[in-house]
C-alpha cells in the first residue's frame, strides 16, 4: 500500500469531503495561502476559493462561533484552532453553547462541527504552545472527541467526524505530521468509538492514544526482549470510547497500562484507569498503572521538557512493575 | 515639548542597533539549533520600542507579546541574561524555562512576554488598576500587534480600561501582518487608532520607524495617563523585515513591498543618517558604538554558552509541589 504524511491524510480527508458535499467548509487562520500553520490545507484555497476555505483574523471565540452559526443553518464547517491551548478563548462557543445546543433545544438545532486542532510537547514551544487539554473536552456531555495516532486513523476518522451531526474535537498532535503510514487509494471510513489494536499482546495491555501510541510501541518492541508480551491498545476516539474492547483486552492479559502525555491529576487515563478499576476488577491479577505527564507548565529547556512527558523508558518500567520483575 | 537632548537622540541610536545585533545573533543561533522553539524577531520595528521605553520611567511597567525581545532590551534588560533564557539555561530571566515568548523581569517593570496573541492585553486593566490605587504617578505601557487587536480580549480591555480611567498607554505595533494575514485583509477598519473613537480614548498614529516621532506621540500619553485623563492607543505604522519566524519564507508577501519598506523603513539605516546629519555623530562614532554592542551581543553568547543547564533533580522536586 502507498504511504502517505499524517498531514497528507487530513488533506485528502479534507477534499474528499468538500468534493462529496458542497456545504462542507474550513474555517481558521492562516488556513489560506499559508495552508495551515502545519500546512495541512496546503493549495486548498486554490482549488476551492475563498468562500469554502476562510481564512479569518486571530478571533478564536469568533472562528468557532462562526462554526456553529453555520452548522446549525445547515453547513458542515470545519473550525480550526491552531494550537489546543488557544480553545481558551474559544471556550463558551465551544462548551456553553455548541456542545449544548443540540440537548438543550429539545433536538431542535444540530450543530455538525468539527473543531480541529493540536496540541502535545516535544518542539520546545514552552507552557502556553505545549499543552495536552484533553481532558477538558472529554469531561463536557455533548462533545466526541478524537486523537488519531496514524495516518490511516486520521483520514478515516476526519471524514467521519465531518459527516457526523454533532459538535467533534478532533485533536491532532504537533509532533506526528510528517509521519508516514499506509493508506490506502479506496475510499473508508473509520466508525467513532472503535479502538484499534496496534499490537496483539497476551501478558499486559498498554492503553495509550496520539503520539504516545508510538512510544507504547517502541516499549512494547523492548518489553519482548524480557519475554513479555505486550498490547498496544489505541482508543482512537476518547468519546466515545470503546470500553467493551479496552475490557475484553483486559479480561485476556489481566493488567493494563494506561498512558496519556497530559499531567495526571483529573486526566483521561485516571478516568480509563478507575473505569477499568470498577468494571474488570476481578480480571486484574495487578493493580493499574498510570504513565503520564508530569504535573507542570511545559518548560522550554529541552531537557527539562523530555522529563515533564513519559518516554519508552517510563512505560517499559510501569510494564515490568504490574508484570511483577 | 521640549528639544530633545544629543544624549537622547544617541541613546535612541544605541537602543536600536542594540535590538538589531541582538536579534541577528538569535536568528543565527536558532539556524544552528541552539535556540529552538518559537523565535519571533523584531527585525524593522526597533524604533517602537527605543522611542516607547525612553518616554516611561524605569519604574513604570511594560506588557509585551509573542515579538517581544526589543521591548525588554529598550526596558534595560540585560543582554546576559535574556540570551541565557534563550539558550534555556538556568541564568536566564526566566531560569530556562519560559524562552523567548516569556521573558518577565519584576525589577525592569517587564510584566511579560506572551505566547498567547492578545493575552497581554486585559493584564494591562490589572496593572493599569495597580498604577492608579497606589497613585505614584506610575503608567503601564502595554504593546500588541495588528492581529491582536481583533481579539475579543482588546475591546474588552480597552472599554474598561477607560469606563475606570487607568493609566495605560496601548502601542499597537501594526506590521502589517498576522503570520500571514494582512492586516488589509482582517481590520475592519483602515486604521487601528480609529477604534479608539470607540472607546471615548485619544487614538494616535505615528511612523514606527522614526523613534523621535514614536516618543514624542508616547510623551504626550504618558503625561495624559499620570495627570489622571485615562488611556490612550498608539497605532505606529512598521513592518516586519523577516518573515514571521526564521523559518518562515513568507511568500504571502510582496517582494516589492518587502524591499520598499527594508529600503526606505529601516531604523537603523535612517536614523544613523539622521544623528550623520545633524552633526551629532560622526561614521567613526557610529562605528565605534557598533563595535561596542557587537561585543556586548557577543559576550552575552559566551555568558548563555558557559552557564549551566537547569537542575533535572531539582525540577523533579519542584514539580512535587505544582
Ligand atoms: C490567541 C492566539 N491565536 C493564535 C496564535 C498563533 N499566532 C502566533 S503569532 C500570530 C500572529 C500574530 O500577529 P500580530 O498580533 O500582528 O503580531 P506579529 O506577529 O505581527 O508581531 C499568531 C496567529 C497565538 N499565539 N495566540
Amino acid at each position: 500500500m502507498r504511504e502517505i504524511e499524517y498531514r497528507e491524510a487530513i488533506r485528502e480527508a479534507v477534499i474528499e469531503e468538500m468534493n462529496m458535499d458542497p456545504k462542507v467548509f474550513l474555517i481558521g487562520e492562516d488556513i489560506g495561502k499559508y495552508g495551515g500553520a502545519f500546512r495541512a490545507y496546503k493549495g486548498l484555497l486554490d482549488m476551492y476559493g475563498e468562500d469554502r476555505v476562510i481564512n479569518t483574523p486571530i478571533s478564536e471565540g469568533a472562528i468557532i462561533g462562526a462554526g456553529m452559526g453555520a452548522a446549525i443553518t445547515g453547513y458542515r464547517p470545519v473550525s480550526e484552532l491552531m494550537f489546543i491551548d488557544f480553545s481558551t478563548l474559544a471556550m463558551d462557543q465551544i462548551v456553553n453553547q455548541a456542545a449544548k445546543i443540540r440537548y438543550m433545544t429539545g433536538d431542535n438545532l444540530r450543530c455538525p462541527l468539527v473543531i480541529r486542532t493540536q496540541g502535545g510537547a516535544g518542539r520546545g514551544v514552552a507552557a502556553q504552545h505545549s499543552q495536552s487539554l484533553e481532558a477538558w473536552f472529554y469531561h463536557v456531555p455533548g462533545l466526541k472527541v478524537v486523537m488519531p495516532a496514524t495516518p490511516y486513523d486520521v483520514k478515516g476518522l476526519l471524514k467521519t467526524a465531518i459527516r457526523d451531526d454533532n459538535v467533534v474535537m478532533f485533536i491532532e498532535h504537533k509532533m506526528i505530521y510528517l509521519l508516514k503510514g499506509p493508506v490506502p487509494e479506496e475510499e473508508y471510513t473509520i466508525p467513532f468509538g472503535v479502538a484499534d489494536i496496534k499490537r496483539q499482546g497476551t501478558d499486559v495491555t498498554i492503553f495509550a492514544y496520539s503520539n504516545m501510541v508510538y512510544k507504547s510501541l517502541e516499549a512494547a518492541a523492548e518489553l519482548e526482549n524480557y519475554g513479555i508480551s505486550a498490547e498496544v491498545f489505541d482508543p482512537r476516539t476518547l468519546v466515545p470510547l470503546d470500553e467493551d474492547a479496552l475490557i475484553a483486552s483486559v479480561k485476556k492479559t489481566g493488567r493494563l497500562v494506561v498512558v496519556t502525555e497530559a499531567c495526571e491529576r483529573g486526566s483521561v487515563a485516571s478516568d480509563v484507569a478507575a473505569k477499568v478499576s470498577l468494571k474488570a476488577f476481578d480480571w486484574l491479577d495487578s493493580p493499574v498503572k498510570i504513565v503520564a505527564g508530569l504535573n507542570t507548565p511545559i518548560p522550554y529547556n529541552s531537557t527539562l521538557e523530555q522529563a515533564s512527558i513519559p518516554h519508552k523508558a517510563d512505560i517499559v518500567n510501569a510494564v515490568k512493575e504490574v508484570m511483577g520483575i | 515639548m521640549a528639544e530633545l537632548t544629543r544624549e537622547q537622540k544617541v541613546e535612541f541610536l544605541k537602543t536600536i542597533i542594540t535590538i538589531r545585533r541582538f536579534e541577528e545573533k538569535t536568528i543565527q543561533l536558532y539556524q544552528v539549533a541552539k535556540i529552538w522553539g518559537y523565535l519571533h524577531p523584531y527585525v524593522g520595528e526597533e524604533a517602537i520600542a527605543a522611542g516607547t521605553c525612553a518616554a516611561i520611567k524605569k519604574s513604570d511597567y511594560i506588557i509585551s507579546t509573542h515579538r517581544g525581545h526589543g521591548h525588554s532590551i529598550a526596558k534595560g534588560a540585560d543582554l546576559n541574561r535574556m540570551m541565557a533564557e534563550l539558550l534555556g539555561k538556568s541564568t536566564g530571566y526566566c531560569k530556562g524555562r519560559g524562552g523567548s515568548m516569556h521573558i518577565a523581569d519584576t525589577e525592569l517593570g517587564m510584566l511579560g512576554a506572551n505566547g498567547i496573541v492578545g493575552g497581554g492585553i486585559p493584564i494591562s486593566v490589572g496593572a493599569g488598576f495597580s498604577c492608579k490605587m497606589e497613585a505614584q504617578g506610575r503608567v503601564t505601557v502595554c504593546f500588541f500587534s495588528d492581529g491582536a487587536a481583533n481579539n475579543g480580549v482588546f475591546h474588552e480591555a480597552l472599554n474598561m480600561a477607560s469606563v475606570f480611567t487607568l493609566p495605560v498607554i496601548y502601542v499597537c505595533e501594526n506590521n502589517m501582518y498576522a503570520i500571514s494575514m494582512s492586516a488589509c485583509e482582517s481590520i475592519s477598519c483602515k486604521d487601528i487608532a480609529n477604534r479608539a473613537s470607540s472607546y471615548d480614548m485619544p487614538g494616535v498614529i505615528v511612523d514606527g520607524s522614526d523613534p523621535e516621532a514614536v516618543y514624542g506621540v508616547v510623551s504626550s500619553a504618558v503625561a495624559r495617563a499620570r495627570s489622571g485623563k485615562g488611556p490612550s492607543l498608539i497605532e505606529a505604522k512598521t513592518y516586519r523585515f523577516g518573515g514571521h519566524h526564521p523559518n518562515d519564507p513568507a511568500e504571502y508577501r510582496d517582494k516589492k513591498e518587502v524591499e520598499y519598506y527594508k529600503s526606505e523603513k529601516d531604523p537603523v539605516i535612517n536614523y544613523k543618517k539622521k544623528l550623520i546629519d545633524e552633526k551629532i555623530l560622526n561614521e567613526e562614532e557610529i562605528k565605534m558604538m557598533e563595535e561596542k554592542i557587537k561585543k556586548a551581543v557577543e559576550d552575552s553568547v559566551r555568558f548563555a554558552e558557559e552557564s549551566p543547564e537547569p537542575q533535572l533533580e531539582r525540577f523533579l522536586e519542584e514539580v512535587k509541589s505544582i
